[in-house]
């Protein structure tokens, strides 16, 4: 890692020289992210052109409900990759794990940063906000949603890393004992909050806005994968906007296509051929793992195309199906084994139960339609000839 | 709701649901096609029933000359889109899984293309099943709203089906949810409508043979 609270004023270029990255290693990299965002090869010179003389931005990066399998993610590059420069090159001004400053120091820093660079600074969150009880996850005696609104509000942008900070991630499982949820729900249910309101005195330049109408880009997965931030970042620092989003706000780039229409193993699904369990013949010839419970034809990401560890693998390459880690309620989609095809509920004592409630019912209305036959047999009186003829 | 909470419904409550009504529902009208019982035929037995019976169950699958002769496009249509919906139902390699779950016990599956070909199949016979219905002056008239509504709820699963394995338009969890959501539909209309043909045709049939059969003539 590089060290955050140096050079805030270097460039971008001036970072990545002094860290040994030639210059063609620098235009390989822009060329990979162009082609990774789907973007046209006669962008590669205007990405260096920006990268090389953006300034470098602040970011605050705020972990609530979270495991830092997120960060862990993001930092834990094997060898000191363009990616994992680009992102330390950003002016990292807050992150209380990487941050070498702690309590009041470390607060301090935050709305320095935010009184410095109000408007304009990025703000990436993971893991989720709890509503239940505010006391369930404090930060420097403040809660989680009161920091998050208050940094929110002078944010240009927030980028919601990692599923937690997505779409709720585990903490907003069933039952959701904290009252987890998102950045983007927590907008939804707070953005009118003022910002006034939440203890924010310390902001000398506060406005009082909104967070409402903020760009959310978020980037799911558990954890996400690393480049897509550095994509996301990247393309903010070239074109000074976010990149296309689909509905769900994620970059269309990395998530325009399902990990089942990129799986290298996708042909076997075509043809039916799956693997049973984990050590038959189908698993040892690298079949389709749809049986096993893969949730890749659900599933948004890039996993199959990026990969992982510096181009590795992939989950499923290694063997173990997609647990759709970057998909909202994945924790609660009945079970990582399960297929899709398969009710997350279970179906056999759904039938005890119908049956025997249908038994007893059907014995009920079968007696009622005895009743009913012998009452009419009953009742019965012959037709004469005079009924007939009676007009 | 997102697709995905969509879809985790459709695989959880709402299967929970439509599966309560389908089983509950066949066994009702079962027991009460039962429990009415028959007038006890005094008359003496010639023949046995069960004999005409089980007879007449696997002989009313092979329709005689002049029948076919004359209803040559409904019994053809009819056996191909009963074959296509047997063999996509019940051998596609993800519903043998379900019916694991359920039974628990499974089945091979047939190549996905050739489960693929079948339900293509099917859906255009079902098509042509319908034009043909209403071309026909005498069956359209003789033609219920719930037959047009049985014929979109058989349907509806293989168009779903088919679109959710293409995935073709939306994403695919909304596809797989829809496809889902359809059959449950299939599964709660089942037991009250003309779809419980597919158990009935067996009592039917039996009864039919058994009449011959106590008279000890042919069934």
């Amino acid at each position: 890692m590089t060290d955050f609270s140096n050079g805030k004023d270097k460039s971008l270029a001036e970072v990545l020289r002094s860290q040994g990255i030639s210059r063609r290693s620098f235009l390989k990299f822009c060329a990979a992210t162009a082609s990774m965002m789907a973007m046209s090869p006669a962008m590669i010179p205007k990405i260096a052109q920006a990268l090389e003389s953006a300034r470098r931005p602040s970011v605050i990066w705020l972990s609530f409900q979270e495991c830092t399998g997120c960060t862990e993610s993001l930092t834990r590059a094997h060898t000191a990759t363009i990616e994992s420069l680009i992102f330390d090159s950003i002016s990292l001004d807050y992150h209380h794990t990487l941050q070498a400053a702690s309590g009041e120091a470390a607060e301090e820093a935050r709305e320095e940063a935010m009184n410095e660079n109000w408007g304009k600074y990025l703000l990436v969150v993971d893991g989720s906000i709890p509503t239940k009880d505010m006391g369930y996850s404090t930060i420097a005696g403040m809660s989680n949603l009161d920091m998050f609104l208050q940094t929110a509000a002078g944010a240009a942008a927030i980028i919601s890393v990692g599923t937690c900070a997505a779409f709720g991630g585990i903490p907003h499982a069933h039952p959701n004992p904290t009252g987890a949820y998102s950045v983007y729900d927590i907008i939804k249910m707070y953005g009118n909050t003022d910002v006034d309101g939440v203890s924010s005195a310390s902001i000398d330049n506060n406005s009082g806005g909104s967070v409402k109408d903020k760009p959310i880009i978020t980037v799911p997965g558990c954890p996400p994968i690393p480049v897509v931030i550095t994509g996301v970042l990247t393309h903010y620092l070239t074109f000074g906007t976010i990149p296309e989003l689909d509905h769900l706000g994620r970059p269309k780039a990395f998530y325009g296509q399902s990990i089942h229409d990129r799986c290298y193993r996708r042909p076997f699904y075509d043809k039916g051929l799956f693997a049973e369990t984990f050590d038959d013949e189908g698993a040892k010839k690298g079949w389709c793992l749809y049986k096993l419970g893969c949730k890749g034809p659900t599933t948004y990401n890039a996993c199959a195309t990026t990969k992982w560890n510096n181009g590795t693998s992939f989950p499923i390459e290694s063997g173990h199906p997609c647990l759709g880690c970057s998909e909202p309620h994945f924790w609660d989609g009945g079970g990582f084994y399960k297929a899709l095809s398969i009710p997350t509920i279970d179906i056999p004592t759904t039938a005890v139960y119908a049956a025997a409630g249908a038994a007893a019912a059907g014995v009920a209305l079968g007696a009622m339609n005895k009743s009913k036959k012998s009452n009419a047999a009953k009742e019965h009186t012959k037709t004469t000839i005079d009924d007939l003829e009676k007009e | 709701m997102s697709e995905i909470e969509f879809l985790n419904w459709v695989r959880g409550p709402a299967f929970e649901i439509a599966m309560t009504i389908f089983i509950a529902g066949i066994i009702i009208r079962f027991l009460e096609i039962f429990l009415l019982g028959r007038k006890t035929n005094l008359a003496e037995a010639k023949g046995s029933e069960m004999t005409g019976g089980l007879h007449t169950i696997v002989s009313r699958s092979i329709p005689d000359s002049n029948t076919f002769k004359r209803s040559t496009f409904k019994i053809v249509s009819g056996y191909i889109f009963h074959l296509g919906l047997l063999i996509t139902i019940f051998f596609f390699a993800p519903h043998i899984l379900l019916f694991k779950d359920i039974f628990g016990f499974g089945w091979p599956s047939l190549p996905t293309p050739v489960v693929d070909a079948f339900a293509v199949v099917s859906i255009i016979t079902l098509i042509a099943v319908l034009i043909h219905r209403l071309q026909d002056r005498v069956l359209k008239f003789l033609s219920s709203t719930e037959d047009y509504l049985v014929w979109l709820l058989t349907i509806l699963p293989l168009i779903t089906g088919y679109i959710a394995f293409h995935r073709i338009g939306m994403t695919a969890p909304s596809l797989l949810a829809i496809h889902i959501l359809s059959v449950e539909l299939l599964l709660i209309a089942f037991p009250f409508s003309k779809l419980m043909h597919a158990f009935t045709l067996v009592l039917a049939r039996w009864y039919n043979g058994a009449i011959s059969g106590y008279r000890g003539v042919q069934s």
